[in-house]
């Protein structure tokens, strides 16, 4: 066992960890950050994607270790103040999830995307958001909600 | 999505933001595998790698004795207490079967079948020692193939059985008396266009993996599961495994997504059920990704041979159909039914004059399949649309005109098809127009004709769909004629609190269609309360005591008809204690926007009040039971037949084969709308996941029955950069057998993509000589398709 410590969502823990123990099975079983979820095991849906000081990665293909001494954000730390997220505001207000289930790595990931690139077009939007799976919403909402949550910051999109 | 939206004139037809997305926007969810007990055990499965095989020893010694294990379960072990998983619907009454235990006992019949579990103390402690479970295996050869499968002498899926053979089933107009005779018809054909389409075999995909957790302490065992059906799934386990229906609690707390995928009795259901009986002590199973591909049943996967036999100027005259469809290892739920739903389809919107369609169901040595998305009108609608196609072709008419000949006609609903269905309503031509308009119909075709005219190495192919689907499965007396296990009708109930809020109780069971929000609207405006003040409940047998859940496109057309029903009972036991309070007869009393107003007076009370009066009984009615509870249970008429016009335009690279869509144009008629956002978004994904089909998926096993797309790796499930943005639109022809109009529309999208795609792409490529592209049409399939019509290779 290996002690690490790691601030997540604005709250620093110290824990015992197995070397072999993936980010996201720290913070889901651990942390107990259940929002942020398991959806493959090849690195290939996107759906556990969090901020590891504050760039986007995908949960699953960092190991618990590896945050040592770093800040972690998910999806239940991206609201402030009881305030939604701008992105998870888009999100709801185009209809850009169904099931929900890859929904707040797609969150994640669009927040990253959009630090990035505050002004991207459909096809920045859509090859930005390529490790990221959707099988409900055939995408074009998640789009929308991209555009809408840059053009609200004030990009032209 | 702390402001409270403006009240519109009425909730139906609002493009309300949905209820359900603040917890899932946040990450408050509960997903199964959030959950957990105190003492909780964990399940790992140990899975066969070899397709089929007597298993000759499963030495568990090892594994027994790792760190945290608490038990390792076998086939043997749980003997007769594991029963065999259900197949609902035997289509015939010699439908043949093997025993399909969960945990496999002396024999394994397809790569992925499950020989052992362990329970051990966490998952990681559990999949550990699975790596010591010794099973050996003593191979049998593998039929893989379907065609083969079918061949008298094939080697066999199942020994005992004698066979490869389930059942076959056949629907003949001549006999049905829908229609004349299709062979008649085929023999006196001036044209007759003969095709072999194969459907290749999917994996649905839904990305929340399965997962299942079990509570057997207290009288009453729970199980949480990531299921479409609590409400089937608690019978079935209690005729599986001989539990009494009542001493089970199912609960399907938020769910990722089905697509027909969680409408299954699973082998990991009743193994972790069974566990936690045992141990005494809950237990949870959670699959990996790698499992759920395996494991998780498999949809399509038909080969359809087709004659469609025509006259010179276009009108059809009869179509027959001749279907293998591959069952897999085993039968599952619905397996063998999932083919016969498209039986009543492969006439769509036309007026056939004869048919007759028939299917062999078959085994194979691989992972079961049963329903997925459309479960038999997708192959059905794909048949018919490319064949119509195809006849276009060969007489030299435009697809859409040669369409128009032999569709129903607006005035002509109701329509009884060939097939037996009695369609109530369609504008077949209002929803094509509309289409039209909007694809630039005529100008792409100038294109197309430009692109041809000059070689143009990227060509430019543009493909139809004319589709209906029947959905809201659906009326009890049709399914009984089927042999189909259950009935098909919903319950609700709702509840109006001392404070004025209202409960709504639902056995449908969402996964992602938005009950909560729809279902918030339609209540609303019956009772004339603000939409926030309803709640609606539902995914727990305990709470939705009675329910029929979630498939088939069926939740608004019966459940939400069913609130309907519950909140105008309401409304009447409300109107009792109005006139009580109002000292007025009942029938003097008008009811709209939540008062009850005494006519030509302004002596009106709110229903909230009357709510609270009644809670409170002080002064009600004589006789008056003190309750504005009601409930309802609704059984269809009939199904509703939601349609539409899809137009694709796809450009193809005749030197890669690679394509890409231009312009996708969908106009879908699903009658009366509860919310657009809502039913844009089903069909937005409905539409991805068949040009899924047409493009990009297909599960593959190699020669000997392992999967090779066992992976999202090698298992395309399409992301955003792999697709256009669609425009879509509707029109509006009510169906007749509801009183909100409304039809189904969880699968239409799917359901008519798939054609339109692939007519684009063989449209494309027909100045080649190409007349078919294997689905999916990647870049080889297309490729190889062009190769074979210059070399006159197969086609």
């Amino acid at each position: 066992m290996t002690r690490i410590e790691v601030n997540v969502d604005g709250v620093a823990y110290s824990d015992e960890v197995e070397p072999r123990m993936l980010l996201v099975q720290y913070l889901r079983e651990v942390v107990g950050k259940t929002g942020t979820v398991v959806g493959c095991d090849t690195s290939n849906c996107g759906a556990c994607t969090v901020h590891l000081d504050g760039r986007s990665v995908k949960s699953c293909s960092v190991l618990a270790v590896q945050a040592d001494g770093h800040e972690v954000t998910t999806i239940e730390g991206l609201a402030s103040n009881g305030e939604l997220h701008p992105v998870q505001q888009a999100f709801h207000d185009t209809h850009a999830l169904q099931c929900g289930f890859c929904t707040p790595g797609m969150i994640m990931q669009s927040v990253d995307l959009l630090a990035e690139n505050p002004n991207p077009s459909e096809t920045e939007i859509r090859e930005g958001l390529e490790g990221n799976l959707c099988r409900c919403t055939g995408y074009q909402n998640i789009v929308r909600a991209v555009q809408k949550a840059a053009s609200d910051a004030g990009g032209v999109s | 999505m702390t402001a409270v939206e403006e009240r519109p004139a009425a909730e139906i037809g609002h493009p309300r933001r949905r209820k359900e997305d603040k917890r899932l926007i946040t990450g408050r969810t509960r997903w199964t595998d959030n959950l957990t007990l105190p003492g909780l055990l964990h399940l790992a499965m140990v899975r066969s790698p070899i397709a089929h095989a007597r298993v000759t020893s499963v030495n568990v010694d090892d594994a027994k004795q790792a760190p945290g294990v608490m038990a390792v379960l076998t086939g043997s072990d749980l003997g007769e207490e594991q029963g065999s998983l259900p197949n609902a619907w035997p289509i015939s009454d010699d439908q043949k079967a093997p025993p399909h235990p969960s945990i496999a006992t002396d024999r394994v019949a397809f790569a992925g079948e499950i020989v052992a579990a362990v329970v051990a103390r966490s998952a990681a402690e559990a999949r550990d020692a699975a790596e010591l479970v010794d099973v050996e295996y003593d191979e049998l050869p593998v039929v893989l193939d379907l065609e083969s499968a079918s061949q008298e002498g094939a080697t066999l899926a199942h020994p005992d059985l004698g066979t490869n053979v389930s059942a076959t089933w056949v629907f003949d107009s001549a006999e049905a008396g829908t229609g004349s005779n299709v062979d008649d018809a085929i023999r006196d054909a001036e044209v007759t266009i003969e095709r072999t389409y194969r459907q290749q075999r999917l994996v649905p995909a839904y990305m929340e993996p399965r997962s299942v957790m079990v509570d057997p302490t207290h009288e009453q065992i729970t199980m949480w599961s990531t299921t479409q059906i609590p409400h089937i799934l608690k019978l079935m386990l209690a005729l599986t495994t001989g539990t009494s229906e009542s001493k089970l609690r199912v609960i399907a707390p938020d769910v990722g997504g089905g697509f027909g995928g969680k409408l299954q009795v699973t082998p990991e259901e009743v193994i972790t059920l069974l566990a936690a009986k045992r141990l005494g002590r809950p237990c949870k199973y959670t699959e990996t990704r790698s499992e759920t591909m395996v494991s998780g049943h498999h949809g399509r996967d038909q080969i359809q041979r087709l004659t469609l036999a025509a006259n010179r100027d276009g009108s059809v005259t009869g179509f027959k159909v001749d279907l293998l469809a591959d069952m897999g290892a085993y039968l599952g739920l619905v397996t063998s039914g999932v083919p016969i739903l498209g039986a009543f389809m492969f006439n769509a919107i036309y007026k056939f004059p004869s048919y007759r369609f028939t299917c062999t169901n078959v085994f194979t040595n691989k992972t079961w399949t049963d329903a997925y998305r459309g479960a038999g009108r997708p192959e059905a609608t794909f048949a018919v649309e490319r064949m119509m196609d195809e006849l276009a072709t060969e007489l030299g008419m435009d697809p859409l005109e040669l369409r128009e000949k032999n569709w129903i006609k607006h005035e002509e609903f109701p329509f009884t098809t060939v097939a037996g269905l009695e369609y109530d309503s369609g504008n077949y031509e209002a929803a094509t127009a509309k289409a039209k308009e909007l694809f630039g119909y005529d100008d792409l075709r100038r294109e197309q004709a430009e692109r041809r005219g000059s070689d143009d190495p990227v060509q430019l192919g543009i493909g139809i769909s004319t589709y209906t689907e029947m959905c809201g499965l659906a009326p009890s007396r049709v399914l009984g004629s089927l042999a189909y296990g259950a009935g098909g009708w919903e319950h609700a109930s709702v509840r109006m609190l001392a404070s004025g809020k209202v409960e709504v109780v639902t056995g449908s069971s969402a996964h992602g269609q938005g009950h909560e929000t729809a279902w918030s609207q339609i209540v609303a405006d019956r009772l004339g309360v603000p939409f926030e003040d309803v709640e609606v409940l539902h995914g727990d047998t305990h709470i939705a005591h009675k329910g029929m859940d979630t498939y088939g496109s069926r939740s608004v057309t019966i459940g939400g008809i069913a609130a309907l029903r519950a909140a105008d009972k309401v409304v009447e036991k409300a109107r009792a204690v109005a006139a009580h309070m109002l000292e007025a007869n009942p029938d003097d009393l008008d009811f709209a926007g939540g008062q009850f107003t005494v006519k030509g007076t302004d002596k009106s009370v709110a229903i909230a009040d009357i709510a609270l009066a009644t809670f409170a009984a002080h002064d009600l009615p004589d006789g008056f039971e003190p309750s504005l509870d009601a409930e309802a249970t609704v059984d269809p008429d009939n199904f509703s037949f939601p349609h539409g016009t899809h137009l694709c335009a796809v450009e193809v690279d005749t030197e890669t084969g690679g394509v890409k869509i231009r312009k996708y144009v969908c106009v879908d008629d699903v009658g009366a709308v509860i919310n657009p956002l809502i039913v844009d978004g089903q069909i937005h994904g409905g539409v991805v996941q068949g040009i899924a089909q047409a493009l990009y998926e297909e599960a593959i096993h190699d020669d000997a029955g392992t999967l090779v797309t066992g992976s999202l790796v090698d298992y395309l499930v399409p992301s955003a950069a792999d697709l256009p943005s669609f425009d879509t639109d509707r029109t509006e022809t009510p169906s007749l057998t509801n009183p909100l109009g409304v039809k189904g529309v969880g699968e239409a999208g799917t359901i008519a993509s798939t054609p339109a795609v692939v007519n684009a792409v063989v449209d494309a490529l027909r100045p080649k000589g190409v007349r078919d592209v294997a689905m999916p049409c990647s870049p080889f399939h297309v490729w190889q398709a062009i190769q074979d019509a210059s070399t006159g290779g197969p086609s």
